[in-house]
């Protein structure tokens, strides 16, 4: 337990005053973050929100309202991480003919690894795993998810993560090492100061949470189906969401064990990693990747999911080839466990076990097509109405394919060679994850959006954004193909070569207009939040749905369903509308549900501060923190009491208001 | 088909609460699963590992083989009245419960024991976890392992109040058979490493 460091206390650790940046961009951020902080702390004080907070949303173990919690948390990191992309892509364009910039390299290394931790660990995951969250449960026609308790404890941890991210900023520095973190850069020698402490402590603090959600998930789909749903009678978004959940439980202990083990290179001084006795970098990097590539199918798989339901509902058809579409994913899930390797062909594994890799990458392009052409056929001679959904799965079909194409080009090991390192690879995973994951997000949100909420999201704004998106993409990225064609690398803070200038410019520009689609969203959510009543949505169902969470009012009641739907068909919902079943009215029993419960937040609470102790070695703090933990985790298994009955009189009630509403829109299409 | 009778093909109109905890053996072995793997990777980094010794001392100057082995069949023994609590469970005596999980917690803590003395003795001998990459990966492999024992050891004790406590209940039951699986796991996690850490290593 000693540490190595000049200035450690035993009180503070490592933390000094001078973890407190003195840089004018950081300290002007930091007075803002501060200020908006204060505002939003007065603003919930002042209209007494602390306790309707507390109460409704951050104790709740309504999946529900877990999931919207997980697209805030996604959301407002968005914003962080495109802070630092904008940062980025300003730096690149200013450093020429001898400038600096305005970014040291100590700055612009940490604003490139926090981009790439931010956006993947605390954007695209809880964005996939919120609308896991929101709209799995109701799918299968289900309650609630297996273990409510750990799904709240599952998103506070999440959060947990996502603070230390942001500590980080204003306390000490974060990992200036890559988002991947390869040792021996990021061992004790070479980064002996606290940036590599926050990335591991915050992506292990996060992960825990990912793991157990993506337990909690599987158990969900196999456990809670509504009678009647066979597997094969599964939304396929539902599928996805199965198979990227095992891919979780099966990729996330890698991350773990690796972390952990560089933490202990770091804090006690082992020799997993390190140059001298008999440690191994390269292994470090084969296990980052056998959790690093089934993560990208982790967040891109979902999101299959979510186009496959917007293609076949503005079609207006069955989806075709369901059963294809379904062993497409599980060929994928499976791949993706072997073809780690094709991240570091340069390290020299020799021939035949790079071409291993290679032939199994491109391998996986072949599934991947049968769900291109799936979507395409479903499509045929469809009804399609182009409504926000349609039209982001219509990009993101152009998009993807591209990108899909640039990354076969670098499964080849020669032309991976070439392409190794340079922003041509940069460009091509922005390539699938802005257009497939984010793209899929943003068709996700305004195809769901009137499901939670109850009323339609702004159609113009919502064009404004979609239009900037698109185009702001191509020309963000297209120029960085160019230039990884030349061999341009990536990282780069100021460059010797002036020619290279015009591709940055117009690199920039695109991130301008990215900028604007995202304010155009944001707008878009404001306006529509602002005329909620004009673009209501009364009938539960406005797309004309086919899966079960389009059978329930929106929002639909805490219980979901008030009796439990039976299954006959693939598209339930699309067949009780076909066979004209009635609603039931009357009969209703209490429903069990669980409780709302304290101990997911404080548990992650004190978890995080147990991880911020572990960063600045305060031991006592860590060791203090550790022993709360356990025992506020045991006097929480002490409560045997976590359950509670809906009496049957208010789910009379509640239905009996969306009787009436159902039959006033009928009268109001019938006059 | 009448309209009732529609739709009480199409909604379940009888429904009766689902007891709680159907998803908890499900859940708790896929927990289990990524358990497994945390020790399947550190399996293959003492794999990969396992023979840089960078000039330092081998597994055959440091492993001790009959002080591993007794404290093997301390585990073993213990996942035997492990055995012995569940069988009592089942015929629905709460003292014999108690009575073989002491015995149970009591093999655990001996098995800790001889492990701390294990790891304190390489320590003193100057084969402490920093002196090279095979030491790295054996204290990590086997400290998991341990610490995963001392929280079992610790959800031990605790349950063991909450049996007294309230008795067999349902709930009680359950969190017996959890822990049972949680037990049993290490228990073959242990012979992983008794197997290819010490015996294997002593071949090597």
């Amino acid at each position: 337990m000693i540490s190595t460091h000049q200035n450690w206390t035993p009180l503070l650790g490592r933390l000094g005053l001078d973890a407190i940046p003195h840089e004018p961009i950081v300290i002007g951020t930091f007075v803002m973050v501060c200020l908006g902080g204060l505002a939003l702390v007065a603003a919930l004080t002042y209209f007494k929100l602390w306790g309707y907070l507390w109460k409704e949303w951050f104790t709740s173990v309504d999946h529900k309202k877990i999931g919207i919690m997980y697209m805030v948390l996604g959301l407002v990191m968005f914003l962080r991480g495109f802070a630092d992309a904008i940062m980025i892509r300003s730096q690149q364009v200013l450093g020429f003919n001898g400038s600096d910039g305005y970014l040291n390299s100590h700055h612009f290394d940490q604003v490139f690894t926090a981009h790439g931790v931010i956006m993947i660990f605390f954007v695209a995951m809880p964005f996939v795993t919120g609308l896991m969250n929101y709209i799995v449960p109701l799918q299968i026609g289900a309650r609630d998810v297996s273990f409510p308790f750990l799904n709240n404890f599952s998103f506070w941890m999440t959060v947990g993560g996502a603070v230390l991210v942001m500590a980080s900023l204003f306390i000490g520095e974060f990992a200036r090492t890559g988002w991947l973190a390869y040792p021996p850069l990021s061992g004790l020698a070479y980064s002996p100061d606290v940036g590599v402490d926050y990335y591991i402590w915050s992506l292990q603090v996060a992960g825990v949470g990912t793991t157990l959600s993506g337990v909690n998930l599987i158990a969900t789909i196999i456990k809670l189906r509504a009678p009647g749903m066979t597997l094969m009678r599964m939304p396929v978004f539902t599928w996805t969401a199965l198979i990227t959940n095992v891919l979780i439980v099966i990729s996330f202990p890698v991350l773990t064990v690796v972390l952990a083990l560089l933490g202990l290179d770091r804090t006690f001084h082992t020799n997993f990693f390190t140059n001298d006795f008999g440690g191994s970098a390269m292994l470090y990097v084969n296990l980052i990747w056998i959790w690093g590539h089934p993560e990208v199918y982790i967040l891109v798989l979902p999101i299959f999911g979510v186009f496959s339901e917007v293609v076949s509902t503005f079609c207006s058809k069955r989806l075709f080839g369901y059963s294809s579409m379904v062993y497409a994913t599980v060929v994928i899930g499976i791949l993706s466990y072997i073809v780690w390797l094709h991240h570091f062909f340069t390290m020299g594994s020799g021939a035949s076990v790079n071409s291993f890799f290679g032939i199994t990458t491109m391998v996986i392009s072949i599934p991947t097509g049968a769900k291109m052409f799936n979507w395409l056929f479903t499509m045929y001679r469809g009804r399609i109405r182009y409504e926000l959904p349609m039209m982001w799965t219509v990009a993101f079909m152009l998009t993807f394919v591209i990108g899909g194409m640039t990354g076969v080009m670098m499964a080849v090991p020669p032309a991976d060679f070439v392409l190794h390192n340079s922003v041509f690879l940069i460009a091509h995973f922005h390539n699938v994850i802005i257009g497939g994951v984010v793209f899929g997000v943003f068709a996700a949100i305004n195809y769901w959006w009137p499901k939670a909420f109850g009323y339609k999201l702004n159609e113009f704004w919502g064009k404004v954004s979609f239009w900037c998106w698109v185009v702001g993409f191509w020309v963000a990225f297209t120029p960085l193909y160019i230039l990884g064609l030349m061999g341009v690398t990536r990282r780069m803070r100021v460059f010797d070569d002036p020619s290279l200038q015009i591709w940055y410019g117009i690199a920039f520009l695109g991130a301008l207009l990215i900028a604007a689609g995202i304010g155009a969203m944001l707008v878009q959510f404001a306006v529509s939040i602002w005329k909620r009543e004009e673009y209501k949505d009364e009938s539960g169902d406005l797309w004309n749905g086919r899966t079960l969470e389009w059978a329930t009012s929106s929002p639909p009641p805490e219980y979901n369903f008030a009796f439990t739907p039976k299954i006959h068909d693939l598209d339930a919902w699309a067949d009780i509308k076909k066979k004209g079943v009635a609603r039931p009215v009357d009969g209703f029993r209490p429903i069990l549900m669980p409780r709302s419960t304290w101990a997911g937040i404080v548990l992650a609470g004190i978890a995080t501060v147990c991880g911020f102790a572990l960063i600045w070695q305060i031991w006592w703090l860590a060791v203090a923190a550790l022993v709360g933990l356990v025992l506020t985790a045991i006097v929480h298994t002490f409560n045997y009491d976590r359950t509670f009955h809906i009496p049957a009189e208010h789910i009379a009630e509640v239905e009996a208001a969306r009787t009436a509403q159902l039959a006033a829109l009928n009268k109001g299409a019938d006059a | 088909m009448s309209t009732a009778e529609l739709t009480g093909q199409y909604y379940d109109l009888h429904e009766h609460d689902h007891p709680e905890g159907g998803s908890t053996m499900l859940g708790f072995w896929l927990y289990l699963m990524s358990d497994c793997l945390i020790f399947g990777m550190l399996f293959a980094t003492f794999g990969v590992l396992g023979g840089n010794y960078a000039g330092g001392p081998g597994p055959k100057a440091l492993f001790d083989l009959p002080l591993v082995a007794v404290n093997t069949a301390m585990l073993l023994f213990s996942s035997i009245t492990y055995g012995f609590a569940m069988i009592a469970m089942q015929n629905g005596k709460k003292n014999a419960v108690l009575l073989w999980l002491a015995v149970t917690g009591l093999f655990g803590a001996t098995f800790l024991g001889i492990e701390l003395y294990e790891f304190n003795h390489l320590i003193h001998e100057g084969a402490g976890p920093q002196r090279s990459a095979f030491l790295s990966a054996f204290f990590t492999l086997v400290g998991t392992h341990g610490l995963h024992v001392t929280f079992g050891t610790i959800w031990l004790v605790t349950l063991m109040v909450q049996l007294a406590k309230h008795g067999l209940t349902a709930a009680n039951q359950r969190r017996v058979m959890c822990l049972s699986m949680f037990w049993h796991f290490l228990d073959v996690v242990w012979i992983g490493v008794f197997t290819f850490v010490y015996l294997m290593g002593v071949l090597r």
